[in-house]
């Protein structure tokens, strides 16, 4: 009780107040427009927020992140384009609703369904929190390292089908942290003695070119679409009568979206994915998914925004984001001096505990507002794309600036937009690239700290929990690797299907007889043979 | 007709194979460097050189990178990929837009460079119409106000300002 009454005189400054509403209404705007997500926003805002309590800084940022969703909702009902990329399921659901004149309907339910999901998460942490606290100071180095380590691991293997260059690109995000001048020896790491890497590459500046500039390049280059809004009619409450018929699969989801959302990497893609699966196979009515299910509704929307408010433990708990928002937001804490971490829950319980109702406030805030002014907020989907492509390319530049005043970050940031317009384009992923950036740089210095006090490989995991970080890498791994073989036999039996010829042994002996027999497939044997024998005798 | 792995290939085919082999190139050349652009310290373990993250990283990224382009299902650069290039290269005009407007601030000063370069952008992007326009210059002053105004996010005032009369500079150098 004490801890909470601490948490709310935190948080009982008008500043803050100013910071919930701003942040709950910029967010849901933001993720009302399609093209501009919450990723966007929290880069161009970063640098502002250096100058306000780390509270107030964090609040803001928390707000975008954690409303974005609702707004994201809008376009997904109505004009079938997610406004940020976790809404694309709602489209499944949502859309169909509005196609058969139910718009209204799905927007309300997926409001109510986006505040239960924001609601429980945060309720569940809340009581959660006492125990991290105690958890979170058994990691040490060693154990925060393997804890980065497997959130690296996570963000690549989670990019399926693409998990090689994603790691390329973590592994590329890890080598721009190394440049500049090495902390610890003092000595310079890939500067090519120009001054202006000496200091390193800021990671707001490749943050702001791989979301923001990237994104506007993105939409420079886009053709503007006709967007048609249908008229909404009837009263917005009726979403919360009918989300309370369905309490299990919103409980459901929400714990999902929270046990999700405190792994690093996972996130709100699995979460979806897993509470939708179950909705699904549990309703009485699976036929109706993905044409306009309610149900599949509040699945989809519970989980992805029961995630906020869980990405933010490893974080606070840990100082480990799991995906790029938290790792930005990382950038906030290390500007105010307030390390994330273990310490953080020992001696700032409140502050934590504050930041938790703070979300609670806005997830109230954004409910009341949207109730109110859907109408009048759907208008933001008509803004055309190229002239968002100009607004995000003249907020960037605030963004980058302020930063440091330095032209030579501008060009940077430029040069790193041109790479996220590529990714883009090839439909790569930019996240491994930042979090190889976070992560790298923590798991280098706890690397450096653990190492001193190991004198043999297998001391690293003699402790508890290292052993099981150390178990569930492991883990990971194994089942990467039976996933990609599991892929490959599946793409061999999808090749042979297609084959017109047997693929029997007998059959191939066949088509193979005229090597066998003809002198010169006897020669090319012979030859092979040899070639093989003498790259035996070299070993 | 494309084969069952390009068919389950993740993403577009155009441009695939450029980028991979580039960022390959790259990390080759990079580690190519190792020995001049990092150091190797005398009496310091293996994981605390300073070299051994940098090699960690561009050996990750060689070894990743590789097997990546390695198992693309294409080995010819085909001319959509060429295509696909020339559309990267197009980006580079609204980077070079960006850069005229980041060295043009410091001189002319935030605001009036805002106020040109928003409604300069969106005549570029095609929108002539009175609506248009006033929204960009409405957008230009809201940003200006707001960040440098109101928020009071570091952006230095331009030199132009010095040729303002006494109390209009200080508050344009502190405003806009």
């Amino acid at each position: 009780m004490d801890l909470l009454l601490s948490a709310l005189d935190i948080l009982m400054r008008w500043d803050v107040a100013l910071a919930l509403l701003a942040g709950s209404i910029g967010g849901v705007l933001i993720g009302a427009i399609p093209g501009v997500g919450p990723a966007v926003a929290i880069a161009i805002l970063l640098p502002a927020t250096f100058s306000m309590d780390p509270i107030v800084g964090l609040t803001v940022l928390l707000g975008i992140y954690g409303s974005s969703m609702y707004g994201g909702a809008i376009p997904a009902i109505l004009i079938n384009t997610p406004g940020t990329a976790v809404n694309a399921l709602t489209t499944y659901d949502g859309y169909p609703m509005t196609a058969r004149g139910e718009p209204q309907r799905a927007l309300s339910l997926a409001y109510s369904a986006s505040f239960f999901g924001g609601v429980f998460s945060v309720i569940c942490l809340i009581l959660f929190a006492p125990l991290l606290a105690k958890v979170a100071p058994l990691f040490g180095s060693r154990e925060i390292f393997l804890a980065a380590l497997l959130g690296l691991l996570l963000v690549v293997v989670a990019h399926r089908g693409q998990a090689l260059i994603a790691g390329a690109l973590a592994a590329f995000g890890i080598f721009i942290q190394t440049i500049g001048l090495e902390p610890i020896k003092y000595s310079q790491r890939y500067t090519f003695d120009q001054d202006f890497l000496g200091s390193g590459i800021n990671l707001i500046v490749v943050v702001l070119g791989l979301f923001a500039l990237s994104q506007a390049f993105v939409l420079l280059m886009d053709e503007d679409e006709k967007v048609h809004i249908t008229k909404l009619r009837g009263g917005m409450f009726q979403g919360l009568r009918e989300l309370a018929r369905h309490p299990r699969i919103a409980t459901v989801s929400a714990s999902f979206g929270v046990l999700m959302g405190m792994i690093p990497g996972v996130g709100e893609f699995t979460a979806q994915f897993m509470s939708y699966t179950y909705a699904q196979k549990t309703s009485k009515r699976p036929q109706d998914f993905g044409n306009g299910s309610s149900e599949g509704l509040i699945a989809a929307e519970t989980a992805n925004n029961a995630v906020p408010a869980a990405a933010m433990v490893p974080l606070l708990a840990l100082g480990i984001p799991g995906e790029a928002l938290t790792a930005m937001m990382l950038s906030v804490f290390y500007v105010h001096n307030v390390v994330p971490g273990p310490a953080l829950f020992q001696n700032k319980m409140d502050f934590v505990v504050a930041l938790y109702l703070s979300l609670l406030i806005l997830n109230v805030l954004v409910l009341l507002f949207l109730l109110v002014a859907t109408k009048s907020l759907i208008q933001v989907v008509k803004i055309p794309n190229r002239f968002l492509g100009v607004c995000i390319l003249t907020l960037s530049f605030v963004g980058v600036y302020s930063l440091r005043n330095s032209a030579t970050d501008c060009v940077m940031a430029a040069a790193f937009g041109m790479l996220g317009y590529i990714l883009k384009r090839l439909k790569l992923p930019a996240v491994p690239i930042i979090l190889g950036m976070v992560l790298g740089g923590i798991m280098e210095v706890k690397l450096r700290a653990a190492m001193a006090r190991v004198k043999q490989p297998f001391d690293f995991i003699d402790r508890p929990v290292a052993f099981i970080l150390f178990l569930i890498i492991v883990l990971v791994l194994v089942a990467h690797a039976i996933r990609v073989l599991k892929d490959r036999k599946e793409r061999k039996e999808a090749e042979w299907q297609t084959k017109t010829s047997s693929t029997g042994f007998g059959g191939l002996m066949l088509r193979r007889k005229d090597s066998f027999l003809k002198d010169r497939g006897k020669r090319v044997r012979a030859r092979h043979s040899k070639l093989l024998r003498r790259l035996m005798d070299l070993f | 007709m494309p084969s069952e792995t390009e068919h389950r290939f993740v993403g577009p085919r155009r441009g695939q194979l450029v980028f991979a082999l580039a960022f390959v190139v790259l990390a080759l050349l990079l580690l190519s460097q190792i020995t001049d652009q990092t150091r190797w310290v005398e009496k310091t373990k293996f994981v605390a050189q300073p070299r051994f993250w940098p090699a960690v990283a561009l050996g990750g990224m060689i070894l990743m990178g590789g097997l990546h382009l390695y198992l693309l299902p294409w080995r010819r650069v085909s001319r959509q990929d060429m295509g696909e290039v020339r559309n990267w290269g197009r980006v580079l005009e609204y980077a070079l837009w960006f850069m005229g407007y980041v060295l043009a601030v410091p001189v002319l000063g935030y605001l009036p460079v805002t106020l040109a370069f928003v409604p300069a952008l969106s005549w570029r992007m095609g929108y002539r119409g009175r609506l248009m326009m006033g929204l960009s210059l409405g957008f230009a002053l809201l940003t200006v106000v707001l960040f440098k105004g109101l928020l009071g996010v570091k952006i230095p005032g331009g030199a132009i300002y010095e040729y303002l009369p006494g109390a209009l500079r200080s508050f344009f150098i502190l405003n806009f």
